[in-house]
């Protein structure tokens, strides 16, 4: 198992031992700005989570729904660039392991797979997922970020088909990323029906691999719906949204240490 | 049943969310069953004849050929119905998804063509429509935005980053991995995920099928240049593509050079861009070092794209076309050119290349083709805007 694999193993498993799924909060690097940035991975350090899932802010974010969009476009515009979140990554990377969400462009501008994943270790990031990097496109970066360590996260859809599914599976680093619901990313209402056979049927095609589910989960009760199915549980355009609404470093880290307290009492639960 | 390219060289390939993977294996799927469908292609070529008015004319331009002092052919794309080569894709693409069973239709636009070509085609069968467009293209191509709605097409303002065709097809996307179960997405040019691409060109190489043939019957020989404008590609792989084999003929495509590539501000991909991955495709994009996608700027909304499409792309490398950008100030200079030269109002996007012409004509023997992709009526307010300002 290569070392960013393990590390983030070890953190779904240290969870599983307390009875529970593991915990793991998306935020977007340099949003709204980098010392906001800054304060709320600390924060999500301190709270409770188990795993960070860091977003490096990207232009074109096809896979967001607009509260992701937007903080994307604010982080750039406060001159945001993958170095913020090397930063970022590397403040709290010793503390628990951190995943990268970064977009295929910017994996291509920085040198492609070696050369990123060379520059993502060194800032201490145990895995990447890449949205827009499905299998079938993926084949040189995966190797490359394998060989350096660096675990790929791939994506399973509703829409996948199962035998794809099980391909992407069978080649998943750290753990598999179900996508919970058709559509960007993005707070909703209620989770779809079929999410617990979906997340059943990846659980088996993945084995051992830990399988986290992610996209639409806005409330601690979702949060606890999906952890009583799923090895893991992502939360993000709600949490961007708390840190947006923080108004400040200190206002953000708080506004959502308060929401990851919640989710965390939901998932012991 | 003939393979759909995936790649061309390294570029193209489906970097998208794994949700639309399965909906494109099965457009690639629909598209390779149906392209040599004889009910599908009878259907199509007889809506091409009778609603579209194709085949176009090749008119040989007299006056613009003594002007640049050899022969010019230009094929009338603008005579189409809608007014550009747009509807042969936005029909060919709205035939298919009847076929597949989609009835909801999403589509991208920036000047508002591909936008009213697909709106045309969603009201002739009977189909939803919803068009993305930028709130910067809407102010400056009014009249089209009128034109979709009149024909039943609800257009969807996009207010974010330049508010223009880049930001449209990031939202046309974003709708369809929320709707894809139940939407087919008529991207409108030559880019875009396999199988979009070559299911672009595939529908736009009527405009080189035809322009071979008129060329062959009215000069008994090739062109020795076909030049178009470039902006995702989809006219210009359309007249390209029948040509590709015949080595002697020269292809020339022409992108948006902007305030001219020194400024930086420019939509030549080709020309002034690097490698990258802009929606869902590897291609010839417009990106800073850091990866981030740079706005376009052209003063033709249907050329302000910091993309082009992958067989394009390939093309230049492989050296089989040669790309040059022109400058707002040129395509401007060219559209009132051809307007008193032949009467003719081209597009802002067509201009370009008729710019281009202007700039370099044929030295020697033979004649060129130049693709007039669309007519000008929807850019005359900008035209007016641009050329009564202080230089």
């Amino acid at each position: 198992m290569i070392a960013g694999e393990q590390a983030i193993r070890a953190a779904f498993d240290a969870a599983k031992a307390e009875g529970r799924a593991a915990l793991m909060p998306y935020m977007m690097a340099g949003f709204p700005d980098r010392e906001s940035g800054l304060a709320v991975a600390a924060a999500y350090a301190d709270a409770g989570a188990d795993l960070v899932e860091l977003g490096v802010p990207y232009s074109d974010p096809l896979a967001d729904g607009p509260t992701i969009h937007s903080a994307d476009t604010v982080a750039l515009a406060n001159g945001a660039t993958l170095r913020t979140a090397l930063e970022t990554c590397e403040a709290i990377a010793d503390k628990l392991p951190v995943v990268l969400m970064i977009y295929a462009n910017m994996v291509l501008a920085h040198g492609g797979g070696a050369e990123f994943a060379k520059l993502a270790r060194a800032a201490g990031a145990a895995g990447a997922i890449i949205p827009d990097l499905p299998l079938g496109e993926d084949e040189g970066i995966r190797e490359a970020f394998g060989a350096a360590g660096l675990a790929m996260v791939p994506l399973v859809a509703p829409t996948t088909p199962p035998g794809r599914r099980a391909e992407i599976c069978a080649v998943a680093k750290g753990f598999v990323y179900v996508v919970s619901t058709v559509g960007t990313t993005g707070e909703r209402g209620e989770l779809p029906p079929e999410l617990a056979d979906l997340v059943a049927a990846t659980k088996a095609d993945a084995g051992e691999t830990p399988v986290a589910v992610g996209f639409g989960i806005g409330t601690p009760a979702h949060a606890a719906e999906v952890g009583k199915v799923a090895d893991g549980v992502i939360i993000g355009s709600r949490l961007v949204r708390a840190a947006d609404e923080g108004g400040s470093p200190a206002g953000a880290a708080e506004s959502v240490a308060e929401f990851l307290a919640e989710a965390r009492v939901a998932l012991a639960g | 049943m003939s393979v759909i390219e995936q790649r061309f060289g390294p570029y193209g390939g489906r970097y998208v969310p794994e949700t639309l993977i399965a909906a494109l294996d099965e457009l690639t799927a629909a598209w390779e069953a149906t392209r040599e469908d004889p009910e599908y292609v009878a259907r199509l070529d007889g809506l091409r004849r009778d609603y579209v008015g194709r085949p176009t004319p090749l008119y040989l331009a007299q006056r613009l050929s003594e002007r640049v002092g050899s022969r010019v052919y230009l094929k009338r794309e603008d005579l189409a119905h809608t007014g550009a080569h747009k509807i042969n894709n936005a029909l060919g693409q709205t035939l298919l998804a009847q076929r597949m069973g989609k009835q909801r239709i999403i589509a991208e636009t920036g000047a508002g063509q591909h936008g009213v070509a697909t709106a045309t085609a969603c009201a002739l069968l009977g189909l939803e429509c919803i068009v993305y467009m930028g709130t910067e293209d809407i102010r400056r191509q009014a009249p089209n935005v009128e034109r979709m709605k009149l024909l039943g097409a609800e257009v969807a303002p996009v207010d974010a980053g330049a508010r223009t065709l880049k930001e449209a097809t990031s939202a046309a996307i974003r709708d369809w991995v929320a709707n894809v179960e139940t939407t087919h997405y008529v991207i409108g040019s030559a880019v875009g995920p396999a199988p979009y691409p070559v299911l672009v060109r595939d529908l736009q190489r009527v405009i080189g099928e035809e322009a071979r043939e008129q060329a062959l019957a009215a000069e008994g020989a090739l062109p020795r240049r076909v030049i178009a404008c470039v902006g995702g590609g989809s006219n210009a792989i359309g007249i390209f593509a029948p040509f590709l084999d015949d080595a002697a003929v020269e292809l020339i495509g022409v992108e948006a050079g902007g305030d001219g590539i020194e400024t930086g501000r420019h939509g030549a991909s080709l020309n002034a861009g690097t490698t990258g991955v802009l929606h869902g495709s590897l291609s010839a994009i417009v990106a800073d070092e850091d990866g981030q996608i740079l706005e376009a700027h052209s003063v033709s909304a249907g050329l302000d794209y910091p993309g082009t499409g992958p067989q394009h792309a390939h093309l230049r490398d492989t050296g089989r076309a040669a790309y040059f950008p022109m400058t707002d100030a040129g395509a401007l200079g060219a559209l009132g050119e051809l307007a008193r030269l032949e009467g003719i109002i081209p597009a802002l996007e067509s201009s370009h290349a008729v710019a281009w012409l202007l700039e370099n004509p044929l030295e020697g023997e033979g004649f060129d083709v130049l693709c007039l992709s669309g007519r000008g009526d929807k850019d005359l307010d900008e035209y007016v805007r641009r050329t009564s300002e202080a230089p």
